[in-house]
């Protein structure tokens, strides 16, 4: 029961997301929250290949941090990118610190009182060609019910980012912005 | 525990990054500075900067529907990845299974097509 | 499976120093061949507009780019005093960093022996290799953007803005058009992948045992087609090389960037062409194995340090054809691009992969050939029935003028955009005869029969 490399390689992440996470809600720059939002989901990342879930670890990196928060920066950047400290950034700091710890903690003791140091041996097989006939095996309703999902997300985004295009009936000018 | 195999890429991060790092650092130093109030100036072809406009300007919203579509196919392309690895074992129901889940996706696809959200005017 | 995971467990068996050698050995690779690849480009591209390219630096110019480089290091560094500092300071770090690490699981060779000790002639392997190199060139994505914001000017925060929605979009063909050859490969490893290309599979059609071409260029030609013009694009290369359109937005997201920090850029742009290329080689050219023709003359030629010159050969020769396409093609408008990525290669790539696990699905299932061939046969010509019954859209009629003009001269309603007269007159070709030079110029709208009529008559 003696501390591995590895649980000091999880802790040093661990530490690194929750760090990086605090710093997302805490600065002034916008743009530079996105970026520690980035360090905290690498980290998280850097969190499954510990637990040698590879391909999770890559899709997180894949899509998260490649596509997510290019999303994220792009919205931002749609609206305003000051450049330097954003002042009227009106956030009430000790009603966040009490959700946001509170939420933290409680759900720290939850899990650390459910697992205590139980120990999950891993499973034989945690790579592609596992999950792949695991999810298209087992799980083929979730797989199938997320397409659905992907069809209302991007009509959703259709509808909501271009009201004045394509749509039955364009009567009136673009509608500004 | 394949942990192991990912030193030596953690290895080549690490000296590309003091690499650039270094070469970054190094170059203000070696290089001559001469103070010029022009020169700091956001560049726009020679002529005085115009002063951005307040909060930022604003940007056209297609790149963000460009964004949220690059989301929707890079979630159905992850899912092809490991589909494709395991084909061999999946036969004819991991077929079935990815053409009704291709076609849910492409008529997303035809829907933005037909709405015009494919369209950089 | 069994010998594929046998094969990737020898990467976690080199001694440290070995590791040590490999990776100073990958980074002295990818340096030189950016070094290589600018006086490459350069030369290459003279040629083809007929002038002798950098020729005084070194043998041929060989050490043009190496001067230019050090050049670069002892010019001034401006930075714009609107700039966001740190962030501008790390957005070079950050695409140099990435394209240095998307290299590591290319192999360049097989097993040999290095002082002693017998190692693949490749940094490392995963069983996610290629997702890797995804990864690494969507975390690229963030140099550019980040640039472009931290600059604090237009010019760059429109070409980064431009720059990473065409880098997402081809990234999106990219990975669709590696699909097949995980389906065909059955792995994600990038040896595995290689070790996959070395025979030719058989294949029964129409009760005749065919061998498949080896190479999956061959054998998955769409796919391969895809991902070269997808990894131009994802390069920002010419024809796609819109975010540096110098002639519309001066040098695109590197527009504030000067000295060492622009030389960062220049060199990660570089080296994701060099990785590009190698991914290329490595997934559809039969990565460091030797081309057809060279092993049945020569057994000897996959094995020991002669894989590293057929591997650099073949990534020369993909790296021609980027250089050449910059040599020969225009650059695209930015809403064709557009167009050209998400209506054209990311359907016909879905398309593709459906009828390729079709294909497969069929050939794996345990039907007699003739009913197999019946049911292609059946397959392909419902399609076409589809294609050719499909209600034809009316065409709209050619209206004269541009489309959409109001009447007072503007683009969309009263308010929109004015739009200058378009009776223009084309002015006469320069190369044609003498005698159209003499000739009035001829307006654009005008029936050719008329000029001539006239001038018939005026003789």
């Amino acid at each position: 029961m003696g501390i591995e490399p590895v649980d000091v390689l999880l802790a040093g992440l661990g530490a690194i997301a929750l760090g990086a996470g605090v710093l997302v809600v805490s600065t002034r720059h916008i743009v530079r929250a996105g970026l520690w939002l980035v360090v905290a989901l690498g980290a998280t990342a850097g969190l499954y290949l510990v637990l040698s879930a590879e391909l999770v670890a890559w899709v997180q990196v894949l899509l998260y941090v490649g596509a997510v928060v290019v999303l994220l920066l792009f919205a931002v950047m749609l609206t305003r990118a000051p450049i330097g400290a954003s002042p009227d950034l009106d956030r009430p700091r000790w009603a966040g610190l009490l959700v946001g710890g509170g939420a933290g903690v409680g759900l720290a003791a939850l899990l650390i009182d459910a697992y205590r140091w139980s120990r999950v041996p891993l499973p034989p097989g945690t790579g592609a060609t596992e999950i792949g006939t695991e999810v298209f095996r087992t799980w083929v309703l979730p797989f199938e019910v997320l397409s659905v999902l992907l069809l209302a997300a991007l009509i959703g985004a259709i509808v909501l980012s271009r009201p004045d295009i394509g749509a039955a009936d364009t009567e009136t000018g673009r509608r500004e912005g | 525990m394949s942990l192991s195999a990912y030193i030596p890429i953690v290895g080549l991060l690490a000296l590309g990054a003091a690499f650039a790092l270094f070469s970054v650092s190094i170059a203000p130093i070696v290089g001559p500075r001469r103070y010029n109030r022009a020169k700091l100036d956001a560049y726009e072809c020679g002529i005085e900067p115009s002063p951005q406009p307040v909060g930022g300007g604003r940007f056209p919203v297609k790149f963000y529907l460009t964004a949220m579509l690059f989301i929707v196919f890079d979630i159905e392309i992850i899912f092809l990845y490991p589909w494709a690895v395991s084909f061999n074992k999946l036969a004819l129901f991991g077929f079935v299974e990815m053409v009704l889940f291709i076609a849910t996706v492409f008529v997303a696809y035809a829907y933005v097509w037909r709405r015009g959200g494919l369209d950089w005017d | 499976m069994l010998a594929a995971t046998s094969s990737l467990d020898q990467f976690s068996h080199d001694p440290w120093w070995l590791v040590l050698i490999k990776i100073v050995g990958v980074f002295a690779f990818l340096v030189v061949m950016t070094l290589f690849t600018i006086w490459y480009e350069r030369r290459v591209v003279g040629r083809m507009q007929v002038r002798p390219g950098p020729n005084r630096n070194g043998p041929f110019g060989l050490l043009q780019s190496l001067a230019d480089g050090i050049k670069l290091a002892f010019k001034e560094e401006v930075i714009p005093k609107t700039a966001d500092k740190v962030v501008y300071f790390f957005a070079p770090v950050i695409s140099a960093v990435c394209a240095f690490t998307a290299f590591a699981v290319i192999p360049l060779g097989p097993v040999v022996s290095m002082f002693g000790h017998h190692t693949p002639l490749q940094l490392t392997d995963v069983p996610v290799a290629v997702l890797l190199i995804l990864a690494c060139s969507s975390m690229g994505v963030y140099g550019v953007v980040l640039a472009g914001w931290a600059s604090g000017s237009t010019y760059p925060l429109l070409g980064g803005l431009r720059s990473s929605a065409q880098m997402i979009s081809y990234e999106v063909a990219m990975g669709l058009s590696i699909v097949a050859v995980f389906m065909t490969a059955g792995s994600m490893s990038t040896s595995d992948i290689v070790a996959s290309q070395a025979n030719g599979s058989q294949a029964q059609f129409f009760g005749l045992t065919f061998t498949m071409p080896s190479w999956y260029a061959l054998l998955l030609f769409p796919s391969f087609l895809i991902y070269f013009v997808s990894a131009v694009g994802e390069t920002n290369r010419a024809p796609f090389d819109l975010p540096e359109a110098e002639s519309e937005l001066v040098g695109g997201f590197h527009t504030e960037y000067s000295s060492f920090k622009f030389a960062m850029f220049f060199l990660a742009e570089y080296i994701n062409m060099v990785t590009v290329s190698a991914l290329c080689t490595t997934l559809f050219l039969g990565g460091w194995r030797a081309p057809a023709p060279i092993t049945t003359f020569w057994a000897g030629a996959n094995s020991g340090w002669w894989p590293m010159l057929w591997f650099t050969i073949k990534v020369l020769l993909l790296l021609f054809v980027f250089i050449w396409l910059r040599g020969t093609l225009p650059r695209l408008r930015y809403d064709q691009f557009m167009r050209f990525g998400w209506k054209v290669l990311i359907p016909v790539n879905l398309v593709w992969i459906v009828a390729l696990a079709g294909l497969r699905t069929l050939q794996n299932s345990g039907l007699e050939s003739q009913i197999k061939t019946y049911i292609m046969v059946g397959t392909v010509l419902v399609i076409a029935a589809v294609w050719v019954l499909w209600p034809a859209k009316e065409k709209p009629t050619a209206a004269s003028g541009v489309e959409g003009i109001d009447p007072g001269g503007r683009v969309g309603g009263a308010g929109g955009f004015p739009v200058p007269p378009l009776d223009l007159e084309v002015p006469p070709s320069p190369r044609a005869p003498r005698l159209s030079v003499d000739r009035e110029p001829v307006p654009a709208g005008t029936v050719a029969g008329d000029q001539s009529a006239t001038e018939q008559e005026g003789r």
